[in-house]
């Protein structure tokens, strides 16, 4: 022991072991900026230089088409925002609620357990198409007084049916991840099934499973486009109707760069919480 | 003094036609010590774990303060009141800071304001030397003073029995004397308590009662001094041989 910390000062090895890391971190920089270069140079290079690529360029990446298209497909892209936005909430809550009643123990409760193991099973073996089909044209086809017919909202039904199933499972599974020791532990404080369900289980659930769920809300807010096949105007009809004027595909192009702006931020968002939670997982957590 | 505080008559719990419990009988009075030895898988802590009602009874009857608690009609929640319970792997509630663990049975359970609640909290916070943890979560503090935190949020309900679960053995040696610390403290307040242990120095020095149990049955009881120094059964004398043996005590 020589130094205490307050008169500690770096030695030479210390120092020489900063220089060789620094001098690591700039080699491996500049590896990886090198890498890249060649790597795009050779994809772009192949395909500009391919024989169809005048054509290609034609058809999908026609400046003019995407001016023409923007605003237009932009304004049905509102439309998918706004399926997005209602049927999230409503999925969350679903998902959740089917999930509690799956743990349901009391006898009375029976059926409503076995309605969401039905609920689950049936809705999570639907493909959402076809699920958007039955519900969009099927249900205003019973005629039924009190159905809404407006098909945006039968389709976002439909796709709140199906990611409901989805979610409930999530949520199920985490519920299920908390040790049984915490449940212990809250009743033999006091605390009822449902109180030790409610303020010991459920929050330290939900925290676990927000990685797993905006996964499946990035899923969601592309399949919003699959209420256009309803006859709904969104962002994916518009670029049909624009492309089928001109015989060109750029409006997809436009379609496609807004459904990536709104899903990107939510995946880096994901992975942000996904490694914050292993951090603090990381010391010494149980 | 009318009667034990708890008494176990005939106790019976199986496992999957298994019995891990052969009719125990057990009686504690108030302000008594009772700890629980025995080789590991001889029952401990089923029993406790009977006592508090996480485990349903196979036969046999446990009765508090007078009360059937394992009669039919009988309500945990209300049993799970009177009675806390402290775990080997501590179980705190990670979501919660130390002050939330500890209030939380108090303000949802008993109905006691929350500004009652933590002034009780903080002050048991202080008597057992964990003041300046009340904000801190759980993964931040060491074993022992997770344990303690857990002892404490037992505490916080007032019960007028304390069941103690091997509450050291996932402790590193310097962190168990700190434990032992406040289990002493409770000691002194007049506490009853059951601890199952396998610190046969500290049951000899807290016990009034020490009770060897050996594959379910309640092979022997008697004052800690008597156990230790002058076993009857020949069972408890090679178990206390091999353990004395093994840990050089
Ligand atoms: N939930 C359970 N399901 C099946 N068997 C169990 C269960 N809990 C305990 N047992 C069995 O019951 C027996 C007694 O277990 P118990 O945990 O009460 O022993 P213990 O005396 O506390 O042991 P230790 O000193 O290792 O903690 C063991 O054989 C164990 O395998
Ligand atoms: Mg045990």
């Amino acid at each position: 022991m020589t130094a205490t910390p307050d008169t500690w000062v770096k030695s030479e090895r210390q120092l020489a072991r900063e220089r060789a890391r620094r001098r690591a971190g700039i080699r491996n920089g500049s590896l990886a900026a090198a890498s890249t270069i060649v790597f795009l140079a050779v994809v772009v290079g192949g395909v500009l230089a391919s024989p169809g690529w005048p054509s290609v360029q034609d058809k999908f990446f026609d400046w003019g088409e995407f001016k023409g298209a923007f605003p237009d497909v932009l304004d049905g892209f509102w439309m998918n925002v706004r399926i997005f936005l209602i049927a999230e909430p409503v999925i969350l809550v679903l998902g959740l609620l089917v999930a509690l009643a799956r743990g349901l123990r009391n006898p009375l409760f029976f059926p409503l357990r076995a309605l969401a193991v039905l609920y689950t099973d049936v809705f999570r073996g639907i493909p959402t198409i076809l699920l958007v089909f039955m519900i969009g044209f099927g249900l205003p086809a019973l005629r039924l007084q009190g159905l809404p017919t407006d098909p945006a909202v039968l389709g976002g039904g439909a796709l709140v049916l199906s990611y409901g199933a989805y979610v409930a499972e999530v949520f199920r599974a985490g519920i299920e991840s908390i040790h049984p020791s915490q449940r212990s532990a809250a009743r033999s404080l006091g605390l009822s099934q449902a109180q030790a369900l409610r303020f010991v289980v459920l929050p330290q659930a939900v925290r676990r499973v927000v990685p797993p769920l905006l996964n499946d809300f990035a899923s969601l807010q592309k399949d919003t486009a699959l209420v256009g096949t309803l006859g709904v105007v969104e962002a994916l009809r518009q670029a049909q109707i624009h492309s089928a004027e001109d015989f060109n595909y750029t409006p997809y192009l436009a379609a496609a760069v807004l459904f990536i702006a709104l899903t990107v931020p939510m995946a880096r968002f994901t992975d942000h919480l996904a490694a914050r939670a292993e951090r603090r997982r990381a010391p010494g957590g149980k | 003094m009318s009667g034990p505080l708890l008494e176990v008559e005939g106790l019976w719990k199986t496992y999957h036609a298994h019995p891990v419990l052969r009719g125990v009988d057990l009686k504690v009075d108030a302000h008594e010590v009772v700890c629980l030895i025995g080789a590991s898988g001889s029952g401990k802590s089923t029993l406790l774990r009977c006592v508090n009602l996480l485990e349903e009874v196979d036969d046999g009857a446990i009765t508090l303060d007078g009360d059937e608690i394992t009669a039919p009609g009988a309500d945990p929640d209300e049993v799970r009141k009177r009675i806390g319970m402290v775990f080997q792997s501590y179980n705190l509630f990670p979501h919660m800071s130390v002050l939330d663990n500890i209030t939380l049975a108090p303000v949802r359970v008993h109905r006691r304001g929350r500004r009652e609640a933590e002034e009780r909290a903080r002050e048991l916070l202080e008597r057992f030397g964990l003041a300046d943890k009340a904000a801190e979560y759980p993964d931040r503090l060491s074993g022992g003073q997770q344990q303690r935190v857990a002892i404490i949020r037992a505490m916080a309900c007032d019960p007028s029995l304390l069941l103690l679960d091997e509450v050291t053995s996932a402790l590193d040696p310097e962190l168990v004397t700190e434990v032992m610390g406040i289990i002493r403290e409770l000691k002194d307040q007049g506490m009853t308590m059951i601890l199952a242990t396998h610190e046969m120095g500290f049951a000899r020095d807290i016990a009034d009662t020490v009770c060897f149990l050996s594959d379910g049955v309640l092979l022997e009881r008697g004052p800690a001094e008597q156990i230790f120094t002058e076993p009857r059964e020949p069972r408890t004398r090679e178990f206390l041989r091999r353990v004395l043996a093994s840990r050089r005590l």
